[in-house]
């Protein structure tokens, strides 16, 4: 059967009194043997992969995308509901698990989900109505176009002609499936842009387990693992003789550089992990933080760098510039620290796989689990649980192979627990950065040449190279180089614009200093040459930069707020979307503090105010936080914070306010998980700034490094 | 190994544990009380708060031994339909973002307006400072935890009149 793109695939299913039907958004996927597979719910007709309708109404959706605190399980059914046109309280969340057959891209990762699934979700709502609709004017004998839908009624022309769903699923899904459908406009919008709480507030209200660690199956047993303390040790031998006597212990087992105590209980585990002895390979040429310091410096000086954008001539243009502004910044590694620390279950038996966890990206977890115990991929089954924080360090399975892997050596179930001091020692950092930024000025003050180069550790291209305000500039010249490191690294929320940003930002901010320039003004002459004369290839649109630069500078008061108030402006373009921030900072008992941050996003529409106001505020106190507190350091191989007496999250006695605006646009959603994040460090080191006249060029903020803060 | 009686969530329990095992570990491993989370192991984080004879304590640190005929409360004990001002005000204003802290903080948030029932904001702020929420839900928290003094302060002169 030849299916085409979008089209539906209407199948009868042989269940008692069921009808069910699935589509599939791109090609053939859906198969038969899928589409019957996919409904559990014997009493309700699943219209598609993403929502089912009871004979009683109530109306079933799937969330197919996994849940680490962005909202996605809100805000992907919000988007259904509205053009189901359905009441919110006739609806029921239910998170789908990985189905590879069902739905694409479910995962969680670079702000994606909605930019991806707009179209998808509205035309999984759009079409179920229109189906119901078509059913009631054929009961009722009248021309569709006359009915109308309201809060999960149809409603026909006639007196008294009103069906509930509930009553014409049963006919509706018997119809033909349309190819196209209409989509409401935004004025009829009853539940998108509003303030929706999120599905699982009475779960997380009352205590319900729901997340990985609550994870409890008959038979299952409990494992730590000990990785070696320094990055870049091998193990060469252990002795668990005395881990075995310990009350509680049914094994102690190794593989891959690591040995697994597997016990009973949570602590019986944890105390006879204690006693483990293990030996590691000479430790004496490991990585400390004096080995990062002579990378960067070396980093800086090679000529054996990736050229990742040149427009002009950089070199002869700076060597003609009036003025020449120049500045080096640094991040150090930084722990994830979610506060649900990793794990996953396991049970592998012959034939069969169950992984159940917090993942970001599920069929990963799927794919690399297969291919490490050699089964076919459609054996292992992924069960999706609600995460305690991801923030992107869950994009990386390696906690769930190592339960799949455990689980096939002791034959068990088990639940795979990393320890606070597991979590935050055992790797997957944000990587340090190193980063050197030189501006040329004109005569007039006009950037004529700009110039970055990007050092990382295990950080890939930590450049964004043809990110504003490249556009706007003649000559640039932008290169990274990255070393290779034994710590190991991976996204970390807003992957290298997390700091990039802040540098940038920050170093902007004295350019516009040394060209007597006001900071909001230039970006805005920068935006204006890119819109009439942009020079090469740019990835931004300069309109919607200079709408949330507007709309900040006005929100904030930018320039009006009287002397004692100190602004810092920044704005930044990350995963689609645009924010612009003004953060505000006074001298308090002679100290600066940072006090106020007004933040203006554009984000295409905004599905939910609530998880999208959730999304600007958190993003900005992490990024704040970090930015002033972060900081993970080495010494050989071994990284000295382990826990959070050491290792200094922010707390809510140590927060500026915050204030979220958003660009009331109607274009199609883009990113918000992230977006937010990357401007506030600049914003912040620019305020403490004109607080205090000193340039911060070392993060955390608040460390050492920086002592007068 | 030990057998322990405890009373919690005004019901009386028996464990088999070593009598060091921490409290948290008890809850969750032996009497499949999953509410109340691991986030640190030292007391660091309070994502494990509970009440013991009505006084937040952090269970991760509490040998279960020395909790004696104590009462404990749990996430779980507080009110099962969510209906606690505490509860009721955190859904209103819709604190949660990954929710793994929330126990601990509408535990400790609980117990504050408990000895405090009209607290200033400067109260709330220092109350709720040991939680941490790594996904900064701070402002919301500390505007539930004033809401939540509101819905207390009405209901409770509703049922005086």
């Amino acid at each position: 059967m030849k299916t085409t793109r979008r089209s539906f695939i209407q199948k009868t299913a042989l269940l008692t009194g069921v009808f069910s039907l699935g589509f599939d958004w791109f090609d053939s996927k859906a198969s038969t043997g899928a589409i019957q597979q996919m409904n559990p719910v014997l009493d309700a007709n699943r219209f598609n992969a993403y929502l089912a309708i009871e004979n009683t109404g109530k109306v079933i959706l799937y969330s197919p995308n996994p849940e680490i605190g962005q909202g996605i399980k809100t805000a992907f059914p919000i988007v259904v509901a509205e053009e189901l046109d359905v009441d919110w309280k006739q609806v029921e969340v239910r998170q789908a698990h990985l189905d590879t057959q069902l739905f694409e891209r479910q995962l969680t990762g670079g702000s994606g989900a909605l930019k991806h699934s707009w179209d998808r979700l509205r035309k999984a709502g759009a079409t179920a109505r229109h189906m119901l609709v078509q059913a009631a004017a054929q009961q009722w004998s009248v021309d569709p176009s006359t009915c109308k839908t309201s809060k999960g009624f149809v409603i026909g022309p006639n007196k008294g002609q009103k069906l509930a769903y509930g009553a014409l699923v049963d006919a509706a899904a018997k119809l033909p499936v349309p190819a196209e459908v209409a989509y409401k406009s935004r004025a009829e919008y009853q539940l998108i842009g509003s303030f929706v709480k999120g599905v699982d507030n009475h779960r997380v209200l009352t205590g319900k387990p729901q997340y990985g660690l609550d994870t409890q199956r008959p038979g299952m047993v409990i494992a730590q693992i000990v990785r070696p303390a320094a990055f870049g040790a091998t193990l060469t031998s252990f002795d668990a003789s005395e881990v075995k006597k310990m009350p509680g212990i049914i094994d102690v087992v190794s593989f891959k550089n690591k040995v697994a105590v597997v016990g009973k209980s949570t602590w019986e585990v944890m105390q006879a992990r204690k006693k483990l002895v293990c030996n590691y390979s000479d430790t004496s040429n490991l990585e400390s933080d004096s080995t990062h310091q002579k990378w960067f410096d070396e980093g800086m000086k090679t000529d054996k760098v990736k050229v990742e954008r040149k427009d002009g001539d950089f070199h002869a243009a700076i060597a003609k510039a009036a003025k020449v502004i120049e500045a080096t910044y640094e991040c150090p590694f930084l722990s994830h620290s979610p506060m649900e620390p990793m794990n996953f279950f396991a049970d592998v038996k012959p034939g069969s796989v169950l992984l159940v966890g917090p993942t970001q990206v599920p069929q990963s977890a799927q794919k690399a689990v297969a291919t490490l115990l050699g089964v076919p991929e459609n054996t292992v089954q992924v069960e999706l649980t609600k995460m305690g924080g991801g923030f992107g360090r869950r994009l990386n399975n390696d906690y769930a192979l190592e339960a799949a892997e455990l689980s096939s050596i002791i034959k068990m179930p088990v639940k795979v627990m990393w320890t606070r001091e597991d979590d935050m020692t055992g790797g997957i950092y944000r990587p340090a950065v190193r980063y050197h930024f030189k501006a040329g000025l004109n005569e007039k003050g006009e950037m004529i040449a700009f110039y970055l180069r990007g050092v990382g550790l295990n950080a890939g291209n930590s450049t964004r190279q043809d990110n504003f305000p490249v556009g706007a500039i003649d000559n640039v010249l932008i290169e990274s180089y990255n070393y290779n490191s034994a710590i190991t690294t991976g996204p970390w929320r807003a992957p290298i614009t997390n700091f990039l940003a802040s540098a940038e930002q920050s170093f902007l901010d004295e350019v516009a200093v040394a060209a007597g320039k006001d900071p909001v003004q230039m970006r805005l002459d920068w935006l204006q040459r890119v819109k009439t004369n942009p020079v090469g290839k740019i990835t931004y649109e300069p309109d919607r930069f200079i709408e949330v630069i507007k709309q900040v500078a006005e929100k904030a008061k930018w320039g009006k707020k009287g002397p004692n108030v100190h602004q810092g402006f920044s704005v930044y373009f990350s995963h689609l979307s645009y924010v612009a921030q003004v953060a505000e900072a006074k001298i308090v008992d002679g100290e600066p503090k940072v006090t106020h941050v007004t933040a203006v996003t554009d984000c295409g529409e905004v599905i939910n105010r609530s998880g999208a106001e959730n999304q600007v505020i958190g993003g900005i106190i992490d990024g704040y936080g970090h930015a002033m507190f972060g900081k993970l350091s080495f010494d050989k191989g071994v990284p000295q914070q382990k826990n959070f007496d050491t290792y200094k999250l922010i707390r809510g006695n140590e927060i500026p306010t915050v204030e979220a605006h958003f660009v009331n646009n109607g274009i199609a959603p883009t990113g918000l998980g992230e977006p937010a994040l990357p401007p506030t460090g600049g914003a912040v080191a620019n305020a403490l700034y004109a607080a205090t006249k000193k340039r911060l060029y070392k993060q955390p903020f608040a460390g050492l490094d920086n002592a007068n803060l | 190994m030990e057998s322990i009686e405890l009373l919690i969530n005004r019901k009386k329990v028996k464990v088999e544990v070593d009598p060091n095992t921490p409290l948290l570990w008890v809850l969750r491993d032996h009497l499949s009380l999953l509410g109340t989370k691991y986030g640190c192991g030292i007391a660091q984080c309070g994502a494990c708060t509970v009440w013991i004879d009505g006084e937040p304590m952090r269970s991760c640190v509490l040998p279960v031994s020395t909790v004696g005929k104590s009462s404990v409360t749990t996430i779980e004990g507080l009110n099962e339909k969510a209906e606690h001002p505490v509860q009721v005000a955190w859904d209103e204003l819709d604190v949660p973002q990954c929710g793994y802290c929330q126990a601990g903080q509408i535990m400790t948030a609980a117990a504050l307006l408990k000895k405090n029932p009209k607290p200033s904001h400067d109260d709330i702020v220092a109350g709720m400072s040991g939680n941490i929420c790594r996904c900064g839900t701070y402002h919301r928290i500390h505007k539930a935890v004033k809401r939540a003094a509101e819905i207390a302060s009405v209901s409770n002169s509703t049922k005086k009149k």
